[in-house]
């Protein structure tokens, strides 16, 4: 059976002014699927991630999140798309003055009329799911980095969204903390069925956990590569790719 | 028993047995839009008819997800609190796996950390006041050998960001100075002329104008505005540096945040709030001087000789005195709230907030001591 397009982007270039980073791209994200974006720093990883979750709008093309054209919609369209979608930012972005369970709970309170104790049982259900038993009512500032992506990652998917998007998710953690949040990540595609976008460049997490992944290129402006990361490792038949994949120097 | 009932995305089915067991058969998906009304659906139903045992039958669900695995806690504990027994049938593997994630065995709600007592909470104030109060001290000491420093080594004196400062301070700060200045003029020698007029005592005006304008309204308007132009934003940027430990990599690059940060800050401060309630003073006569020619009939030549003999320099000298105190006080107060920012976004607000409030308190208790100590020695 075909599985179901979650995302189609469809010619799409993006850019800042007249700066154009990516040109006439297109490619298709599946559900359930674990999608990863790489690519050399400043290809445009991150500017591609920001406007497939909205927050700034193509200078042409089309992105297709479930069927709506986010770019070309109207407000409440866009908010039951924004329903869908969860985002870890690389920064986390909890909320300073809130402690960990106000931050997973949230989103909860607002979209759900759960009672105040099933919601509080739901937020403890969550914040265990990311081994963060015990540290309820911690402030992120008073928890370590790989703590805060955890909690970071328990708000994404606090009302579990159909897609979630990972801006960079093993950026400043050690290994084994790194490792830790990809198997969280496994774990909860598994189990849940999410869709999994993750813009990266840690090459061991992308052999770990991507089904698929693309390849940007800064000189090309676009996709120089798609497939299994696997696959691309050995066979890709263009010498850049196989290095970014096998970690050797272009001389 | 029932037929299928809809749910939003879910179909259910309750059967009775004879002995006051409820099966519900459940069917379709569990997730965040239909769980609170499953809650209170079969919370209803099991408070209505109290059975023995709940059985719930997950034979037919295709998608249950943690929302899913709370309504299955939720009916647990009710089932429990009303003394029957919660069984569950056919769940599939990936419904255990998510109820193992460590859904039904942690049952509790979160635990609200209580206030503690007043005593506590009273010694805890105290506590934090003398800490605050000993790093006032400590901060004070750093900035005064951070400027006995500059002024031993004045190459190390960052005189770009003084410059940048001075523009930001003083030279941004004059139409909104001089246009409330001349506003402050023009009301006092209006509400005064009222009084006046009334023993043809017109060119007392001016005198009445400059004298209050220089001595006393001229420093404390330019130093409330400066504290809310610069004091405030003094705080929210060092207290944005702070918590993006930039203060830190300052810190470990040899450089004395306080060095850095501070004497530049303070420098330019003090050096262009004097000249910027001069600015306010001239404003201000101006606009006294406005109403004395077009609404007194007095003319400029006579408004001005009277604002000449009535001012002194000592007048003059007392007001840039008080405003370089006050500057400095802005800039102190501004920089030490900035340093004072711990954890995120709110504290900067705080921070900001407090700056700009301690800043005018510290204004208006400093003018008072001054005017008070000038009283007794004249």
């Amino acid at each position: 059976m075909e599985k179901h397009k979650i995302i189609q982007v469809r010619d799409l270039t993006v850019g800042y002014g007249t700066d154009i980073i990516l040109e006439n791209i297109s490619f298709d994200i599946l559900e359930g699927e674990i999608f990863i974006v790489l690519g050399g720093s400043g290809c445009g990883k991150s500017t591609l991630l920001k406007h497939l979750i909205g927050l700034i709008p193509p200078l042409s093309g089309q992105i297709r999140i479930d069927g709506e054209d986010i770019s070309n919609c109207n407000e409440t369209t866009f908010k039951k798309i924004l329903r869908k979608i969860g985002v870890l930012y690389q920064s986390t972005a909890l909320f300073g003055s809130m402690t960990i369970a106000e931050n997973v709970s949230l989103p909860i309170k607002e979209y759900t009329n759960l009672p105040q104790k099933s919601v509080e049982t739901l937020v403890k259900m969550k914040l265990n799911m990311v081994n963060l038993k015990g540290y309820e009512n911690h402030l992120p500032s008073e928890i370590s980095g790989g703590m805060r992506k955890r909690a970071g990652l328990a708000r994404a998917m606090a009302l579990n969204p159909k897609i979630l998007f990972f801006d960079e998710p093993s950026a400043g953690l050690d290994p084994v903390t790194s490792v830790e949040l990809d198997n969280l990540i496994i774990h909860l595609n598994k189990s849940l069925g999410t869709t999994m976008v993750i813009v990266t460049h840690e090459l061991q997490s992308i052999f770990n956990v991507a089904h698929r992944v693309i390849m940007l290129d800064k000189q090309t402006k676009g996709i120089i590569a798609e497939g299994n990361p696997m696959h691309l490792k050995d066979h890709s038949e263009n010498p850049f790719v196989r290095n970014f994949f096998n970690r050797k120097s272009e001389n | 028993m029932d037929d299928f009932k809809d749910i939003q995305s879910c179909q259910y089915e309750i059967s009775e047995s004879n002995d006051g067991e409820i099966t519900i058969y459940l069917q379709g998906r569990i997730d965040s839009t239909n769980a609170s009304q499953m809650i209170e659906l079969f919370g209803s139903l099991i408070k209505d008819r109290r059975p023995v045992a709940l059985t719930v039958d997950l034979k037919k669900v295709t998608y249950l997800d943690d929302f899913g695995a709370l309504v299955l806690v939720e009916l647990k504990d009710m089932i429990t609190a009303a003394k029957g027994q919660f069984n569950l049938k056919n769940a599939r593997e990936e419904v255990l796996f998510i109820l193992n994630s460590g859904a039904l065995s942690e049952t509790s709600p979160l635990i609200k950390v209580r206030p503690p007592s007043m005593f506590i909470r009273f010694g805890d104030a105290i506590l934090k006041f003398g800490t605050e109060v000993k790093y006032q001290i400590s901060f004070v000491g750093s900035v005064c050998l951070a400027f006995v420093y500059s002024f031993l080594h004045p190459k190390t004196l960052r005189m770009d960001d003084t410059f940048l400062y001075m523009q930001k301070t003083g030279v941004d700060a004059v139409p909104i100075v001089g246009m409330i200045s001349f506003m402050m003029g023009l009301i006092m020698a209006f509400m005064s002329s009222i009084q006046l007029q009334m023993f043809g005592a017109n060119i007392y005006v001016a005198s009445l104008v400059s004298l209050a304008m220089t001595r006393e309204l001229g420093p404390i308007m330019t130093a409330i505005v400066v504290a809310g132009r610069s004091g405030s934003s003094f705080a929210s940027e060092i207290g944005t540096m702070k918590i993006s430990e930039e203060v830190d990599a300052l810190f470990t690059m040899g450089f004395d945040p306080t060095r850095y940060l501070v004497v530049p800050k303070i420098m330019a401060t003090v050096f262009v709030v004097p000249i910027l309630t001069l600015f306010s003073d001239v404003f201000a006569i101006l606009g006294g001087l406005t109403v004395g020619v077009f609404m007194l009939d007095l003319t400029a030549n006579a408004y001005i000789l009277q604002t000449l003999k009535t001012l002194s320099l000592f007048d003059i000298f007392l007001g840039i005195f008080k405003s370089a105190i006050f500057a400095l006080l802005i800039s102190w107060i501004g920089c030490l709230r900035g340093f004072r920012v711990k954890g995120g976004a709110a504290s900067v607000g705080q921070a900001t907030t407090s700056a700009v409030v301690s800043s005018i308190f510290l204004i208006i208790v400093f003018d008072s001591i001054v005017a008070v100590m000038l009283t007794f020695l004249s």
